[in-house]
């Protein structure tokens, strides 16, 4: 009892050291799988230690011996020739049953594991189920419309989730393959076309975890990002809340002028600024904006608009949406806006200075 | 057999360059695979330090997005295709049918034709960067390959020349599986067979097995990028996971191809320099099979986050796991090898001993992928690439590089610098664990792979950058390595025929090896009969043979040929016709380059058989 | 170490360690590689089986007694070559080209089937009961009204199965495509050693090799058709099957 305790506590002991060996030296860690802040990433890690700590040994017997070997039977004279043996029947047994055995016992926590993460706790609130589709290179979330059944709420690139309550994701894309992954909250699931997919996480603390896309999914793939941000779930409610209300009119006369441009321009062609749609429907081609100045990144994650506490700061979302428009090729190569909008491809069309200020002050009115 | 009308005659020893393209003799074929792919180990290792000086900090801006993508494609085609297969194909070459006892191997046309081939696919696949390369991955995942997100010939390339490839690798095998089962010397035995013969033998069952598996999918790909085909178009019903279960049908498989080879040359580079027998021959042996048994029923291992349900995850997070235990036993057996021996530390038996350390690594992360849920944590990221350069590089190359010095003074005839060796040695040692090992934290804190940048803010910077500096250890590694090799292959003390009291056949004669290798086809008494001859006398007894005739002279050794060649351009020719089948007449260039090869195979088939093996057809 | 004496072999009259010859073995192996290939294809066509968004569906265009002859034909090729090899071996030169030509005929046969096969699925016409005026746009053909209820039609469709038009005719040709390649390939050897029976001393009693080979090859192939015949045309119209 007493010895398993010690060891209990050595082995936490080591595994803090060990984390910290490889990740202390430098200050964040927004991704880091070794700090956990929710029971299905917990499940992971402790599974990794594990087969961490076991492998570890293996290493060290098997390193250690083959050194061993090296130093102790190193050549004395050239011509000692020494014993000729061939084999050892009974070692051969050890060494294949022993590894089985010690890979027996690992399967036991892992397939337990397996089926931990693929189900969702029956506890699960049918309006905590969380709808995420990739697109080059974005992420669309929805949400069920608590007031109507048949509709979502719609948002990007940012999503809130109620803390301590496992939140449901069903996955899809609409072009290639992507992959879901928030690191403190879960390991990654594929968003696989037209193969809907499942995962579910859930927060312990509130907070705003990183994610990015985890799968291949061509030129901007280093650029797709996305944040989810815990909070109490009062506050998720009124999150949703305000989510689910149209874009604001401003009565900031060169934000109306931006509203004209915005359409003018051809803008609304892709990004909606309507925020409720029909349950199930296709998405647009841009992320929706009628919320876009409430968020904290800018472009999938590409440019940050909040200060340190998470606040949306006006100057620099302005900064940051005045260099998205200006050249989005700069931000995220290959992106499909520089490509299809007409404003980036025909010279003639192209934004002026006045039009992007027009822009700018609309799309930070949307709050 | 009198002379067919249409037949021209055959090539007689023609010498200079011309001696090159005509020739079958399977020790020069093996050299021109050995030196081709060991330039295209180059090639590729340039597309490595690229990506790595980009990811040397955060946000660089040193190479594009677009070419950042290309780069880590056509790195992960270069070394899986054209460096590490074809290494391993050219030591078949040179040393299979010298362990067995055999004066070439049984198709030596064949033989020629598949490097030739070889060739003609690393060619198209490396030019493919005039004018974009891939950038699809080298796991090629549909849809990205489709037309709709890949409108550029990058994709049609690397389809075209993987098929090339395939042929040339199906060609070798067909040919290896043959010489091993049937050109063996008399007395040696499956069970008398040197590890090497066996583990080449066995990934070449493999190949014949595996890479139908991609053509197959290769082909679907190419109706739908050429015909419109439906097979992994979504908008009618087409799955992309159908295209992740082909390639890892073949993908799985194929990395046993890429390892087993490896493990044969340290197989025979253990035993000679500890002056022991392999410890637990039969059981290597088994252990090999067993791996490349159940090398097929892992792939999905490769698919743990696609989403195919609990059980089909929990299925092959066993059979992952199991396939570590006849893994293991290689290791443990190694161990047995080296154990109550008199090691020598030459060069070779350092990489050897360099890839028990390093594969090992390897085999312990490829184990914490088998636990799936944890491996949700890790697939996609750095943790990734850390495990497979552990076995990729720490298990194939260093395992090929042991080879390369072990077997040079048999192929060159000349003795490398040891001390220049040793330090290369060394140089990769620690260059590749400083370049790999912090690919494990950064992909635990979160790093994907295959992202041409990152931001400042992650904790990635430093581990980042301590990777590419050791990406320069293993340049200048590698750069010592080229000139040792280079610099004595010329100059180099002369070898003897046996430099390392070794144990099998291909020590038993001159090096370089005369033209017909063996002037008397040894007869084999035993497992490591070389050893035997020259511990007991008992063997020595000259083998009772016809006698006089046998004087080299009189060997009847296969004749060169232009056809291989003749039909490798064909292919090559038909390869870019299919690229560019619009070019003057629609698929002109591509029923050109099929219609001279269909004549070089079928001038190849009637051509005067000199070689007494082929003539003889009746048994 | 049990001492093995085998007979020492050297010169021209190396021969092989199984006593198989090297051409023989190199046949089985490449089989055996095409047997993953044809493998890989039909398991793709397995996965897409029923998995077409729209038709024709097997069912609305294969028609089994057609195939069945077909299939029967290469079936009787099979015999015909083996009828071939051992006259050849019994020496009659006469009989074995006689027989190899009508392998060659038979296997042309079948190609033709294929060929007749492939020109009318195309052209399949398919009889849509019944859809409403919306949908009607996809079938522009031959509108009649003929017993349905108020507002909708009967419709014909001139789109015939095409490897474009579904997960089916993508499948279905490929797979059957490949194989009618393998006869073709097949047929061209035959007249190939027909032409070289011709020649003095190339194809004898005891020079049998070729022949052996190609009718390997051949019995293979027909073997190939068996599993398609069964998994794509019986099973695909009997669904209990």
């Amino acid at each position: 009892m007493r010895l398993q305790k010690i060891s209990k506590t050595s082995f936490l002991i080591a595994t803090t050291l060990l984390t910290l060996l490889i990740t202390a030296c430098y200050p964040d860690h927004n991704q880091s799988t070794f700090d956990p802040q929710g029971p299905v990433a917990e499940s992971q890690l402790h599974l990794f230690w594990w087969i961490f700590w076991g492998g570890l040994v293996v290493f060290v017997l098997v390193e250690g011996a083959l050194v061993y070997a090296m130093i102790k039977f190193r050549v004395r004279s050239e011509s000692d020739i020494p014993a000729q043996t061939h084999g050892n029947t009974r070692l051969e047994i050890i060494w294949t049953a022993v590894p089985a055995l010690l890979l027996l016992i690992i399967m036991v926590p892992t397939i337990n594991g397996l089926f931990y993460m693929y189900e969702a706790p029956k506890t699960t609130k049918p309006e905590h189920t969380l709808e995420a589709i990739g697109h080059q290179w974005w992420f669309e979330f929805r949400y069920p419309d608590p007031t109507n059944s048949e509709k979502e709420i719609v948002t990007a690139n940012e999503v809130y989730i109620p803390v301590g309550y496992p939140v449901a994701i069903n996955l899809e894309s609409v072009d290639v393959i992507h992959s879901f992954w928030v690191p403190k909250l879960a390991g990654k699931t594929d968003m696989v076309p037209s193969e809907g997919n499942f995962m579910w996480f859930q927060a312990d603390e509130p907070g705003e975890y990183y994610g990015q896309c985890a799968e291949y999914c061509g030129t901007s793939h280093a650029n797709m990002k996305f944040k989810v941000i815990a909070v109490p779930e009062p506050d998720f409610k009124s999150w949703l809340q305000v989510q689910s209300n149209p874009a604001l009119e401003s009565s900031d006369p060169l934000a109306q002028e931006g509203a004209g441009v915005f359409k003018s321009a051809g803008c609304t062609g892709c990004h909606a600024t309507k925020t409720v749609v029909n349950k199930g429907s296709k998405g647009r081609v841009g992320p929706n904006l009628a919320h876009v100045a409430s968020r904290r990144n800018l472009a999938a994650g590409m440019l940050r608009n909040s200060d340190e506490n998470g606040s949306v700061n006006d100057a620099l979302l302005q900064k940051n949406l005045r260099t998205w428009l200006q050249d989005p090729n700069e931000v995220k190569p290959g992106n499909l806006m520089s490509s299809g909008a007409q404003v980036y491809t025909d010279p003639d069309k192209k934004l002026t200075e006045e039009q992007i200020s027009q822009l700018v002050h609309y799309l930070s009115s949307l709050k | 057999m009198s002379t067919f009308p249409i037949s021209i005659p055959r090539p007689v020893h023609p010498t200079g360059i011309w001696g090159w393209f005509t020739t079958v003799d399977h020790k020069r074929i093996g050299i021109l695979y050995g030196v081709t792919a060991f330039i295209m180990f180059l090639t590729g290792g340039v597309e490595a330090i690229l990506m790595r000086v980009q990811l040397a900090g955060p946000e660089l801006d040193i190479v594009s997005a677009a070419v950042f993508n290309q780069l880590f494609t056509m790195h992960g085609t270069t070394m899986i295709f054209l460096a590490v297969m074809p290494l391993s194909a050219a030591f078949f070459n040179f040393i299979i049918p010298l362990q067995i006892g055999a004066r070439d191997v049984a198709f030596p046309r064949l033989n020629a034709f598949s490097y030739w081939t070889f060739l003609a696919g690393a060619l198209m696949l490396k030019l493919s960067w005039i004018g974009g390369a891939t950038d699809a991955g080298w796991f090629g995942y549909a849809p990205l390959t489709s037309v709709a997100q890949n409108p550029g010939t990058g994709i049609d390339f690397w389809i075209i020349s993987l098929q090339i490839l395939g042929i040339a690798s199906l060609a070798a095998s067909f040919n290896f599986i043959v010489t091993v089962i049937n050109m063996r010397a008399p007395g040696m035995t499956m069970m008398r067979l040197p590890l090497f013969t066996w583990m080449s033998f066995i990934t070449a069952i493999l190949l014949v097995l595996a890479f139908p598996v991609i053509t197959v999918a290769l082909i679907e790909l190419t109706f739908d990028r050429y015909f419109m085909f439906n097979f992994f178009n979504v908008a009618n019903g087409g799955s992309v996971v159908l295209w992740q279960h082909l390639f890892w049908v073949f993908g799985h498989p194929e990395v046993y191809i890429l390892i087993l080879p490896a493990m044969g040359i340290v197989s025979e580079v253990l035993p000679v320099f500890s002056k022991k027998p392999l410890f637990g021959y039969k059981t290597v042996v088994l252990a090999g099979i067993i791996i490349a048994f159940m090398g097929w029923m892992v792939w999905s291992h490769h698919m743990f986050t696609v989403g195919l349900g609990a059980v089909a995850n929990a299925v092959f997070t066993v059979t992952t796991m199991l396939i570590a235990v006849p893994t293991g036993i290689k290791v443990f057996n190694w161990l047995g090898t080296i154990w109550g021996g008199s090691i020598r530390f030459t060069t070779p038996m350092l990489f050897s001993i360099g890839f028990i350390a390093m594969f090992l690594m390897g085999g312990i992360s490829g184990v914490m992928h088998a636990v799936s849920p944890s491996d949700a944590q890790q697939q996609d990221t750095y943790f990734i690439p850390a495990h497979l350069h552990y076995v990729l590089f720490g298990g194939a190359i260093m395992g090929i590089l042991s080879g390369i010095f072990y077997w040079f003074p048999k192929y060159s005839g000349k003795m490398y610098s040891e001390r220049q060796g040793k330090i290369s040695f060394w140089l990769i040692m620690i260059g590749q664990n400083v370049t790999f090992f912090p690919m494990h934290f950064v992909g635990l804190d979160g790093m994907p792979r295959r992202i041409y940048t990152y931001a400042d803010n992650m904790g990635w910077n430093f581990w980042n950058g301590v990777t590419t500096g050791g990406a320069f250890i293993l340049v200048l590694g590698f750069l010592l390595v080229l000139d040792n090799i280079g610099r004595h292959w010329k100059n180099g003390e002369p070898a003897p025929s046996d430099p390392w009291d070794a144990r099998t056949l291909e020590w038993s004669i001159p090096s370089p090896p005369p033209e017909y290798n063996f002037k008397e086809i040894p007869i084999v008494r035993s497992l490591d009969d070389w050893w035997a001859t020259k511990q007991g006398g008992a063997n020595k007894e000259v083998p009772a043979s016809g006698g006089s005739e046998e004087n080299g002279h009189d060997i009847h050794l296969p004749q060169p040929s232009y056809w291989p060649f003749v039909s490798a351009a064909g292919l090559l020719i038909a390869a870019y016709g299919v690229v560019f089948n619009d070019l003057l007449i629609p698929w002109g260039l591509a029923a050109i380059g099929l219609t001279i090869g269909f004549v070089g195979v079928y001038a190849w088939s009637l051509e005067p058989v000199n070689d007494p093996e082929e003539e003889d057809s009746t048994h | 170490m049990a001492q093995e004496h085998a007979a020492p072999i050297h010169g021209k009259d190396e021969g092989t360690t199984t006593g198989l010859s090297h051409r023989k073995m190199l046949m089985w192996a490449f089989l055996g590689s095409d047997c993953m290939f044809f493998g890989s294809l039909i398991a793709t066509y397995l996965v897409y089986q029923g998995k077409s968004l729209e038709g024709p569906l097997p069912i609305d265009v294969f028609d089994i007694p057609v195939t069945s002859i077909s299939t029967f034909v290469l079936l009787m090729s099979s015999m015909s070559m083996v009828l071939a090899y051992s006259a050849l071996t019994k020496n009659n030169m006469k009989g074995f080209r006689i027989w190899l030509i009508s392998t060659a005929i038979m296997g042309a046969t079948f190609i033709g089937f294929q060929v007749y096969e492939f020109s009318s699925f195309a052209n399949h016409h398919v009889e849509i009961d019944c859809v409403s005026p919306g949908e009607l746009t996809k079938y522009e053909q031959h509108i009649f009204d003929d017993g349905c209820s108020s507002g909708e039609a009967h419709a014909e469709s001139h789109e015939g199965l095409k490897p474009q038009t579904n997960l089916f005719g993508t499948t279905f040709y490929t797979l059957t495509g490949f194989h009618g390649a393998h006869v073709t390939l097949g047929i061209v050897w035959l007249l190939s050693l027909l032409l070289l029976s011709f020649k003095k001393g190339v194809i004898t009693p005891e020079k049998n090799l070729d022949v052996d080979l190609a009718a390997l090859y051949w019995h293979f192939v027909d073997v190939v058709w068996i599993v398609i015949f069964t998994v794509v045309y019986l099973f695909g119209v009997f669904p209990g099957f």
